[in-house]
């Protein structure tokens, strides 16, 4: 479903991506685990089209989407929940996920929709009213998964979801993104420092280190792997 | 007392002409973090065409001077618009990645460009502008304390904010500048196309500085390529006053800024009068850096 191919991205001249290639197949949730500054987030942003590859192709159904700009890929149905949830803070939360359905015409289904994320956060219902910047760090981590769900994507890109919240609201959240999975059939590609949380949700896991993949394995040969674990999982 | 009123009625006059230009300047720092220093030529090329084209049709035509007047009007929109459209294209859409002082250069480039070629085509010297507003008959000049020409100047400028404040509300393309104005990054993850963000962005502070190019034009009586530059400056400085960025703000501060001017003028010196706008913006931003409606910059880490 999406394909990298030997994907090098610059900021200036700094090289954060080294040649990324890696695969994500229907339906399958996959994780990409790496340290702070590893180009996780840069992985991302070049997926989505924020920024632009040095070199290499991204391919997404089938259709090279390197260049495209970042709103033709959404309408393609791909959305991204990116790193610090990047709420509209001064919007409340029904606005918010207005703006996740931008693209959308269909004004019954998209009411529908609501109900749909309202039921998998209930706390957002009770918070309908309220702007974005009010929320807490959960809660506003809860709505930008709902706003990127509106956009109906078929493919999730999440990065870092559990980056700064209590343990209970991680578990939450990983419960939600295994049920989306499972649910609506959405391919999920998630990016953790969390690699313990995200491996036992995932179907395999890529492993990247200054820019570079290193490792590539089932999430649960990743868990036991010795390198992976001293290096990632603490133990 | 009247001489007072005068003195307002001035006042409110030039704020409104401040608040046509500054919302350019506010709409696209908002949107782009970008000074568009090039703002103040799109208002002079506006006033220009009105000249052009009302000049033409009242020697050629035998329209009523309001008919004049509109045609005139609505060409200095379209031709604005075509400017301001077409600056964004060539000028800062290849500049948005690259560091902002390369788009304010480019911006500084831009408006010496547009000065010197209406200087080509045109002249250099001040032409005198006919007023094509036919006055109002209860609005006999020198003994209502307000012109025709005041009162289409503060009514027009009434119902363009008001129009705005409705399409940033409620339209589509509304909600995208709202949001593309908060997180631009965020913006396009949810699927707004940036490019029309900009087109439209500069479409709409166009359509509003031409407004108030012909319209000042029309209340002076003569023009020249170099209006665009002072008037540029004092609705950029209106624009920070109010807090650049906010829309609200960039009227506020234009009329902050126009009273403060008339009444520098009228009671201590009309020879200050445009130092009043720098010191007005001098006060205000020792005590409030981010202007009077701006909202302060938090640093994310």
């Amino acid at each position: 479903m999406l394909k990298l191919d030997s994907v090098h991205t610059y900021y200036g001249n700094i090289k954060a991506l080294k040649g990324i290639s890696l695969k994500v197949n229907k339906g399958e949730i996959i994780c990409l685990i790496g340290a702070n500054g590893a180009g996780k987030s840069t992985t991302l942003m070049t997926i989505s089209g924020i920024k632009t590859p040095h070199s290499g192709t991204i391919e997404f159904d089938g259709i090279d989407i390197t260049d495209m700009a970042p709103h033709r890929i959404v309408a393609m149905g791909m959305s991204q929940v990116p790193e610090g949830r990047r709420m509209f803070s001064s919007l409340t939360v029904v606005e918010n996920l207005d703006m996740g359905a931008y693209l959308r015409s269909d004004k019954k289904e998209r009411k529908d929709d609501i109900e749909y994320v309202f039921s998998l956060f209930p706390i957002l219902s009770k918070r309908k009213n309220q702007t974005g910047g009010t929320l807490s760090g959960g809660e506003q981590q809860m709505l930008a998964i709902s706003r990127a769900l509106m956009a109906r994507p078929r493919i999730l890109l999440l990065d870092e979801p559990s980056l700064g919240l209590a343990p209970l609201i991680v578990q939450q959240i990983f419960e939600i993104i295994t049920r989306i999975n499972k649910e609506q059939g959405t391919t999920i590609f998630l990016v953790e420092q969390n690699a313990n949380m995200a491996l036992k949700i995932a179907d395999r896991g890529y492993v990247i280190q200054n820019g570079r993949i290193v490792k590539a394995d089932s999430a649960g040969a990743l868990l036991e792997d010795e390198e992976v674990r001293a290096a990632y999982l603490g133990v | 007392m009247e001489y007072f009123l005068q003195l307002v009625l001035a006042g409110l006059t030039k704020g409104s002409i401040y608040a046509l230009i500054a919302l350019g300047y506010t709409m696209v720092y908002g949107v782009f973090k970008l000074i568009n220093f090039a703002h103040g030529e799109i208002y002079m090329i506006g006033a220009f065409t009105a000249l052009i084209v009302g000049g033409a049709l009242q020697i050629t035509t035998d329209l009523a001077p309001s008919m004049i007047f509109l045609i005139s009007l609505v060409a200095a929109i379209f031709f604005s618009a075509a400017h301001g459209a077409t600056m964004e294209r060539i000028a800062y859409r290849p500049l948005r990645q690259a560091p902002r002082l390369t788009a304010l250069i480019s911006a500084i480039g831009m408006s010496l460009i547009l000065q010197n070629y209406v200087r080509l085509a045109q002249t250099s010297d001040f032409l005198p502008f006919h007023s094509m507003i036919p006055d109002i008959p209860w609005l006999t000049p020198g003994v209502s304390p307000i012109t025709t020409t005041q009162l289409t100047i503060v009514v027009t400028t009434v119902v363009v904010m008001i129009s705005l404040t409705l399409f940033i509300k409620f339209t589509k393309m509304g909600k995208a500048m709202r949001a593309a104005a908060q997180d631009r990054i965020m913006a396009q993850l949810v699927g707004i196309d940036m490019n029309r963000v900009a087109t439209y962005t500069f479409v709409i502070g166009s359509v509003t500085a031409a407004i108030g190019g012909v319209l000042i034009a029309n209340h002076m009586g003569q023009i020249n390529f170099y209006i665009g530059f002072l008037a540029g400056i004092k609705a950029f400085v209106a624009a920070v006053l109010g807090g650049i960025g906010s829309i609200p703000g960039a009227v506020l501060g234009s009329f902050v800024l126009g009273m403060a001017e008339s009444f520098g003028a009228g009671y201590i010196s009309s020879a200050y009068e445009d130092a009043f706008a720098f010191i007005i913006l001098i006060i205000v931003l020792i005590f409030k850096p981010s202007g009077l409606l701006g909202r302060n910059e938090v640093e994310k880490v």
